[in-house]
Order: structure tokens, then C-alpha cells, then sequence
């Protein structure tokens, strides 16, 4: 190409476009703005986030793992982690079938239907455990009878404990889901169908894959949720140490007994939890990126 | 051509529910009903065999009326100041340029990563009398901030700091720096451009995330109930007397408490989606513009 016309080679590019005016006016107002924002962020989110991980590590790493080892926090992270187990593939299976059968299909009532299943978002959680009360209570409950003529114990027990952490986080992987289905349209399920591939081949070789990252995304977004849900959980769980307690629970009743080390120490743990999910947010928002500006540029290429 | 084109509809219309298998739609309905029609329906059932005027006998005792005051007045107060920094940090994050900017986005995730309850263990620990911040500021002020209600505003500061800057930054993004640079060449001050020309376009997405992180605020649980005392009249929210209500087995009264509540969210989700259609109103004038 340059060999053709030269002249290209000694053509300057064109000047920078023109500061704006919030750059070129390089007064003390951006620095200051910037100041006070870091410095809002650092008091109200970063120090409470520091002082936790110093608390834990106050006296050591040996005491650290001592408490962590502690039998009650065991107890409380096997109950958090069955919990996720349950809660995090039901909720994907739903968010998933949610957003195949929603978004790209135009009907009466769609926006409703969205805003409902983003409910739980804006209901307390305390109201959500208080739901699931007067539904199961064996003796106050609608569904008494039911309860106890099968002899099953769902208040105070882990059933309970995994629908309340169900109900709180499944909007999660809809939302993700949804608004890139709705971008990408029909086109390739199409094709697939035309070449006779059935519905699951489609789902599962087409559908799914184009939304894996953010399928990902809304899974660890619900993962995290999951072991991190304290109002819900709280209010149907009995809060027994050691039996039906999940780590957050346990966090804060440690605390309440004085065993502070203990409670600092679950903290740490739930803490690191949150900043692995951080992490991956950022790389999967990068992987995202990626695959939108592949795909813009296959399509610009075809045209 | 006229023969053709209803058939070429009814063709469009038959394509979608061929690709489209029904039992994701089943499978949304069933998950749905259970989870979530299910148990409110329960709530309201419960709610309903409570007379009218119980209903309001319990919703209004001198109790539930001094846990609103805690709960919505405090949020209020939160969710504002969290305006007023929630534009500065957005502002910060789009237009500036400064080491350390990738940290301070991501930090600002941490109140929605963070469980509640380790949010409440760690502002509990800087505010209470031995903390960081507690230790002096009552010292040097004598002024209490842990187990009043001044730490519940704290808390409720801390879980909805993320929701203005995040409703923001993409309308921020989107203003076209040529608006400001016109006003500029117009002669107006720098002052006159931000407050005539970008606050007005702002103003929807600050006020879609204040009433977000007000009605988060209004229902949070885990980390306010950890930085309160709880005593009632002084700094006890509404969500922790539905909690005692029910240790107390009054499920009446929690159940009338939790409809308040329910109330509360469904009006703020309305209000919420009210502002996005006159924001995306806004937006569109400006495209078409």
C-alpha cells in the first residue's frame, strides 16, 4: 500500500482533537474532585474493608487459623457451601430458561414480567424470611397442615435456609442473560434449526454459547449473593451454632458472644469470597469486551 | 403483494414459537410460582385476615411509627449524601485522569460483593469507641457513632455509595463534550455550563440512583443490625422489629410490618421505573437532536 502512494508515508496525522473545555480549564477543581473522592471512597468503603483483615490478623496467622479451624465455623462454612450447591444450578437452570423464553420474544406485559422477576432485589430480606415463615411455620404457617402431616422439617432446617437464598438471588443470572439474547437475535438459532439441529442441540450449541460469559457472570454473581445472604437466611434458619448457622450468621453471632476472633476470622474468609468475585468481574468484562469487538468486526467484515 | 403479506406474518409469527422449546417457559412459571408468587400471595393472604382496621392499629403503633422515622427518614439522609458524592466519584472516574483510578472503580463494587453482615463486623469495627475513627471522634468530639443511630446512617451510607455512581457513569459518558465547549464559546462560566447545561441532563440518573440505594437502604438488614443498639425509639429500623415481632411469635404484627415494607418496595420500583422512562425520554430528545 505505502509502496503505491508514498506520499502517505510523509502525510502527518491530523492534529489532536481539541482538549475539552473540562481539560483545557486545568484548574484546582479536578484535583480536587478527585481528592475528596478517594477520599469519601477510602473512609467509607476501603478502611472498614482494611480493618477487618487486621483485626483477624491482630495476633498472627497461627491464631488465625486456630479460629478457623474453630469446630462451630466448619459447621457453618460445610451448611454455606451445601447451600451454594444447591442454590447456585437451580438458579442458573431458571435464569437460563427465563431468558431464552423472555427475551426475544415480544408480548403484552413483558416489561411487567421483567420488573417481577427482579422483585427480590427490592424486597428486604427480612421480609423475604418472613414470607417463607408464615408459608412452612408448623404452627403458624399456611402450608401447617402440609408440613406437619409429612413430618418434615423446613422452618429452622436447611430447606428453609435454601429457599430463602434461592428467592434473593435468582433474579441475578436473568438479568445478565437477558440483554445480550436481546442483542444478538435470532439469526443463528435460525440457521441451526433450518440445518434440523432439535431445541436442546440449539440451546446447548448456539444459545448457550454466545452468552457464555455473561451466563458466568450472572453464576458468580449469584454465587456470591448466595454465600453471603444474612437478613433471609436469618430469619428462618433458628441461628443454631453448629447445626442450621451459615457463615454470615455465624459472623455475626460470633461477634455478639465476644468471640471476636472468630467472628473477624469467618469475616476474613467471606471477605476473600467477595474479592475473588471482584476479580473475576473484571476479567470477565474484559473477555465480554472481547467478544462483542470480535463480533462487530466478523460483521463489518461480511458487509 | 397484498395476498402475500399476511402470510408472510403469520410465517414471522410461527418462527419464533417453532426455534423456541416451550419448557423453558414452563420451567420460568413453575420456578416463578413457587418462589416468588407463592410466598407473597402467603404474606398477603396472612395480611388479609387482619381487619382494616388491626391493619392500621398495628402499622401505625408508636413503635412501628418511630422504626419509619429510623428507617426511612435516615435512608433519606443517606441515599442524599450518597447523591451529592455519587455524582463527584462519577465525575472522577470519567473525566479525570489519576493513578490509582482501575482501584477506586473496583472498590466500588465491594458494598454489593461484600456480605451484609461482614460489611456490619467492619463498620462496627472503625466506629465502635476502641476503632479507628470511633476512638477519635469521641475523644475529640465526644460524639458516639457505633450503637447509635448515627452509625445506622453510616451503615446505610456504605450499602448504597455504589448506586448513584453507577447510574451516572454511562449518561456522563455518553454528554458530548461539544455541548459543554458551545456554552463555553457562549460566554458562560464554568460554573453556569455544569448547573445549566450537564446537571440537567444528569439529573435523571442521579435521581434513579438516589431512590435506588434509598429503597436498598430502606430494606437492608445485616449490616445496620450489627452498628445498632436496637432499642426501640432510638435507633431500631423496621426490618429488625419484624424480626423481633417474630421472636416474639406476634406474626400478626410482622406480618402487618412486612407488608408496609412490601408496599414500600412495589411503590419505589414504580418510582424508580418512572424516572428511567422520563430519562430514556430525555436521551431520546437529545438523539434526535
Amino acid at each position: 500500500m505505502t509502496s503505491v502512494t508514498p506520499t502517505l508515508e510523509s502525510f502527518t496525522p491530523p492534529a489532536p482533537v481539541k482538549p475539552s473545555f473540562s481539560k483545557r480549564v486545568k484548574g484546582l477543581v479536578p484535583s480536587i474532585i478527585v481528592l475528596v473522592s478517594a477520599l469519601y471512597v477510602g473512609i467509607v468503603i476501603l478502611l472498614p474493608a482494611i480493618a477487618v483483615v487486621v483485626q483477624a490478623f491482630a495476633k498472627g496467622i497461627a491464631p488465625f487459623i486456630e479460629s478457623v479451624k474453630s469446630e462451630d465455623l466448619q459447621a457453618a462454612l460445610r451448611l454455606t457451601l451445601l447451600d451454594a450447591v444447591i442454590v447456585v444450578p437451580a438458579n442458573c437452570i431458571f435464569g437460563l430458561a427465563a431468558a431464552t423464553a423472555i427475551a426475544r420474544r415480544q408480548f403484552r406485559g413483558k416489561a411487567l414480567l421483567l420488573s417481577i422477576i427482579d422483585l427480590p432485589f427490592s424486597i428486604s430480606p427480612v421480609v423475604v424470611g418472613l414470607m417463607i415463615v408464615l408459608l412452612y411455620s408448623p404452627t403458624n404457617g399456611l402450608f401447617a397442615g402440609l408440613v406437619n402431616a409429612l413430618g418434615v422439617k423446613i422452618l429452622f432446617a436447611t430447606p428453609a435456609i435454601v429457599l430463602a437464598t434461592i428467592i434473593v438471588t435468582f433474579p441475578f443470572m436473568a438479568r445478565e442473560v437477558i440483554p445480550l439474547l436481546e442483542e444478538e437475535g435470532w439469526d443463528q438459532e435460525e440457521a441451526a434449526k433450518t440445518l434440523g439441529a432439535n431445541s436442546w442441540q440449539v440451546f446447548w450449541k448456539v444459545t448457550l454459547p454466545s452468552v457464555r460469559w455473561a451466563a458466568l457472570y450472572g453464576a458468580i454473581l449469584t454465587t456470591a449473593r448466595a454465600l453471603g445472604e444474612f437478613g433471609a437466611v436469618s430469619v428462618v434458619s433458628g441461628n443454631i451454632r453448629g447445626q442450621t448457622q451459615t457463615l454470615p450468621l455465624f459472623v455475626e453471632d460470633a461477634y455478639k458472644q465476644y468471640d471476636t476472633e472468630l467472628a473477624f476470622g469467618a469475616a476474613v474468609i467471606l471477605m476473600g469470597v467477595a474479592i475473588v468475585s471482584l476479580f473475576l468481574k473484571i476479567l470477565l468484562e474484559q473477555l465480554l469486551e472481547h467478544d462483542k469487538a470480535t463480533r462487530t468486526s466478523s460483521i463489518t467484515a461480511e458487509e | 403483494m397484498a395476498a402475500t403479506f399476511p402470510s408472510l406474518r403469520r410465517l414471522g409469527s410461527r418462527i419464533p414459537r417453532l426455534t423456541l422449546p416451550s419448557w423453558p417457559w414452563r420451567i420460568t412459571w413453575v420456578y416463578l410460582t413457587l418462589m416468588l408468587f407463592l410466598p407473597l400471595g402467603g404474606m398477603l393472604l396472612k395480611a388479609a385476615r387482619v381487619s382494616p382496621a388491626q391493619f392500621w392499629e398495628m402499622a401505625t403503633s408508636p413503635e412501628a411509627l418511630a422504626t419509619y422515622k429510623i428507617s426511612f427518614g435516615l435512608s433519606l439522609i443517606a441515599s442524599l449524601i450518597n447523591g451529592v458524592f455519587g455524582l463527584l466519584i462519577a465525575w472522577a472516574l470519567i473525566r479525570c485522569r489519576f493513578p490509582g483510578q482501575r482501584i477506586l472503580d473496583s472498590l466500588l463494587d465491594l458494598p454489593f460483593a461484600l456480605p451484609t453482615a461482614v460489611a456490619g463486623l467492619a463498620l462496627t469495627a472503625v466506629y465502635s469507641q476502641e476503632g479507628w475513627l470511633g476512638k477519635p471522634l469521641y475523644e475529640m468530639f465526644g460524639i458516639k457513632v457505633a450503637f447509635t443511630s448515627l452509625g445506622v446512617a453510616i451503615a446505610m451510607v456504605f450499602i448504597s455509595l455504589p448506586f448513584v455512581v453507577r447510574t451516572v457513569e454511562p449518561v456522563l459518558r455518553s454528554l458530548e463534550k461539544e455541548q459543554e465547549e458551545a456554552s463555553w464559546c457562549l460566554g458562560a462560566t464554568q460554573s453556569q455550563t455544569f448547573f445549566r447545561v450537564i446537571f440537567p441532563q444528569l439529573l435523571p440518573a442521579i435521581l434513579s440512583g438516589v431512590a435506588q440505594g434509598y429503597s436498598r437502604a430502606v430494606g437492608e438488614y445485616g449490616s445496620v443490625v450489627m452498628i445498632s443498639s436496637n432499642v426501640p425509639f432510638r435507633d431500631l429500623i423496621t426490618p429488625t422489629l419484624i424480626v423481633q415481632k417474630l421472636e416474639e411469635y406476634d406474626f400478626a404484627a410482622a406480618t402487618v410490618l412486612g407488608t408496609v415494607m412490601l408496599l414500600f418496595a412495589l411503590v419505589s420500583l414504580l418510582i424508580i421505573n418512572l424516572i428511567q422512562v422520563w430519562g430514556q425520554r430525555y436521551q431520546g430528545a437529545n438523539a434526535a437532536n
